[in-house]
C-alpha cells in the first residue's frame, strides 16, 4: 500500500469534511445582508482606503529571504543525516565546512544589520 | 492498520472487493476516525485550557455547561455552525473562503503522520520528519491568504507577522531535529520511535547532552510555530484585534481555531515521538489489542502532558515583542542549533553505540532538574496560601 495514496485519501477527506460543515452553518445560520456588517472591522471606525496598494516595511522580504536560504541548507543535512553513520569521520568533515560556510554567512547578515528588527 | 485491512479483505465485510478500493475504503475510514479524534481532542483541549488558566489564575473558567463545563467545546462548536457567516464586501472572496481549507488540510496531513501506536498510522512515510515539516508550512498559506483576502490592516499584519514567524522559528526547529537523525539513520517517525526503548534512559532525550539541548530548542521553536504565547504575536489581542482571522466569523473562524488547538497537540506528539520514546512500552502480553491501546495510551498521556506544559507557559508568561521574538530565533536559536548539530555529529562519530554512562547521567540529571523544580513550586505555593485563601467558588 502506497502511503502517499493515504495521504491524498485523507487530504481528500479532510477537506470534504470542512466543506460539509460550512455547507451545514450555511444552511443553518442567518443570512441578513447588512451594509455596516459587511464592511471591514477597523475597531468601528469607517474604512479608511484598501490595503491593495499599502506599503509594507521590507524587513519582512528579507526575513523571508533569509529564510529561503537556511531553509534550503537544512533540507541538504537531512539526507546527509541519514546516511552520516555510514560516512564517519569524512561526513563529519565535510559537513563542519558546510556548517562553517553557513555560519560565517549568518555572522555576516547579523553585521551588515539584516537581523536588526527596528 | 495493514493487518486490519487484510483481515477484513480476506474474511471481514469487504471481501471479494478488488484489493486496492478495499485499502481506500479502509484508509478512508481511518481517516475519518482520526478527523473525529482530532475534533474531540481539539475541542477538550479548548476547554481544558481555559480551566487550567482560570485555576492558575485565581478564576473560575467555564463551569456551567456539563459537569464543570465539561461540555462548553460542543456548546461553542454548535453555536459556531448556528452564525451566520459574513464574508466582507471588500475582501477577495475565493481566497476568503478557501483560506481555512488550506489551513486544515496543512494541519490534518500533520495528523495522518503521528504514530499513535506500532502500526497505528495512516501513512508512514519514510521521510515521516521532513513530510510533518514541510506539510505544516500548509497552515503559513493559509494563514497568510486570511491576512491578505481580508482587506483588513489588522489581518494584514496579522499575517504577515505570523508568516515571518512560522519561516523563522521553522529553521532552528528543523536543524534541532538533525541532532535525533543522525542517531537513528531515518526519517521515518515509527523508526525513530522504534529506535528508542520504553525506559526512559532510552528515550532520545536522555541519550546525550546534544539531544537534550536538542529537545528544548525544538520545544521552543514548535511553540513559536504554533502561534502561542508567548509568541502569539499573530493574534495578538490587545494590539491586532484578532491578527488574519478579524474578519473571520462563524464556522470558518472556528476552523482556524480547530487547527490552533489540533495544532497544539501535534507539538506534544512531535516531541514525544522524537525525543520521549513515542509510544513504546514494556511487551508485557501477547494481546495485539491489548498492547495497542496501551501503547495509544501511554503516547496520548505524553503528548498531553506537554500540551498541559503549553498551557502552563500561556498562563505564566507574557508576550514577547516583535523584536525579540526575531532575535531570540536567529541570534540565538539558529546559532546554538548549529553548534549543537555540530556536537551531536561529533557524538555519534565518538560513540557508535551510545554511551551508557552518559545517558544514565542524563537520566539522572533531568530526575534532579525535575526534583528541584518541584521542590521550588512546593516552597512558592507554600509562601502564596495566605494570598491564595480567597476562594472564587465560595
Amino acid at each position: 500500500m502506497n502511503p502517499y495514496i493515504a495521504l491524498l485519501i485523507s487530504f481528500a477527506l479532510c477537506a470534504i469534511v470542512a466543506g460539509i460543515m460550512c455547507g451545514a452553518s450555511w444552511l443553518l445560520g442567518p443570512k441578513v445582508e447588512n451594509k455596516a456588517k459587511s464592511e471591514i472591522f477597523e475597531t468601528g471606525n469607517p474604512p479608511l482606503g484598501s490595503i491593495r496598494g499599502i506599503r509594507f516595511p521590507v524587513k519582512f522580504y528579507l526575513t523571508a529571504i533569509l529564510f529561503v536560504v537556511f531553509d534550503i541548507e537544512v533540507v541538504f543535512m537531512y539526507p546527509w543525516a541519514v546516511v552520516f553513520r555510514r560516512l564517519g569521520w569524512m561526513g563529519l568533515g565535510e559537513m563542519a565546512v558546510f556548517v562553517a560556510v553557513l555560519a560565517v554567512g549568518l555572522a555576516y547578515v547579523w553585521r551588515v544589520g539584516a537581523l536588526e528588527w527596528d | 492498520m495493514q493487518q486490519f485491512a487484510d483481515y477484513l479483505l480476506d474474511e471481514g465485510i469487504l471481501a471479494g472487493l478488488p484489493k486496492s478500493l478495499g485499502y481506500a475504503l479502509v484508509i478512508a475510514f481511518f481517516a475519518f476516525v482520526l478527523l473525529n479524534f482530532i475534533m474531540l481532542v481539539a475541542g477538550v483541549t479548548s476547554w481544558l485550557e481555559r480551566r487550567v488558566w482560570a485555576r492558575i489564575q485565581s478564576r473560575v473558567g467555564p463551569n456551567r455547561v456539563g459537569p464543570q463545563g465539561a461540555i462548553q467545546w460542543l456548546a461553542d462548536g454548535i453555536k459556531n455552525i448556528m452564525k451566520e457567516d459574513i464574508v466582507p464586501t471588500a475582501a477577495d472572496k475565493p481566497l476568503f473562503k478557501a483560506a481555512p481549507y488550506l489551513a486544515m488540510i496543512g494541519f490534518f496531513g500533520a495528523w495522518a503522520c503521528v504514530p499513535f501506536g506500532d502500526g497505528l498510522i495512516i501513512a508512514d512515510l519514510n521521510v515521516g520528519v521532513l513530510y510533518i515539516t514541510a506539510v505544516t508550512g500548509l497552515v503559513v498559506v493559509g494563514i497568510l491568504m486570511a491576512g491578505w483576502s481580508s482587506n483588513n490592516k489588522w489581518a494584514l499584519l496579522g499575517g504577515m507577522r505570523s508568516a515571518a514567524q512560522i519561516v523563522s522559528y521553522e529553521i532552528p526547529a528543523a536543524i534541532a531535529v538533525n541532532a535525533v537523525i543522525v542517531l537513528t539513520g531515518t526519517l521515518s517517525m515509527q523508526g525513530i520511535i522504534r529506535a528508542q526503548g520504553w525506559a526512559p534512559w532510552n528515550w532520545f532525550l536522555f541519550d546525550n547532552p546534544f539531544t537534550f539541548v536538542a529537545f528544548f530548542i525544538f520545544f521552543v521553536a514548535l511553540l513559536a510555530e504554533g502561534n502561542r504565547t508567548p509568541f502569539d504575536l499573530p493574534e495578538a489581542e490587545s494590539e491586532l484585534v484578532a491578527g488574519a482571522f478579524t474578519e473571520y466569523s462563524g464556522l470558518r473562524s472556528l476552523l482556524f481555531f480547530l487547527v490552533e488547538w489540533g495544532n497544539l497537540y501535534i507539538i506534544g506528539a512531535l516531541c514525544t515521538s522524537l525525543f520521549l520514546g513515542g509510544w513504546q512500552t514494556p511487551h508485557f502480553t501477547d494481546n495485539g489489542f491489548v498492547l495497542g491501546l496501551v501503547q495509544f495510551v501511554v503516547f496520548f498521556l505524553k503528548s498531553y502532558f506537554l500540551v498541559f506544559v503549553a498551557m502552563w507557559i500561556r498562563a505564566t508568561l507574557p508576550r514577547v515583542r516583535v523584536d525579540q521574538l526575531m532575535s531570540l530565533c536567529w541570534k540565538y536559536l539558529v546559532p546554538i542549533s548549529f553548534v549543537n548539530l555540530l556536537g551531536a555529529m561529533l557524538w555519534v562519530v565518538a560513540f557508535p553505540h551510545g554511551f551508557l554512562p552518559a545517558r544514565l547521567g542524563m537520566f539522572l540529571f533531568g530526575i534532579m532538574v525535575t526534583i528541584y523544580f518541584l521542590m521550588r513550586v512546593a516552597f512558592h505555593l507554600r509562601r502564596a496560601r495566605p494570598e491564595m485563601s480567597w476562594n472564587p467558588i465560595a
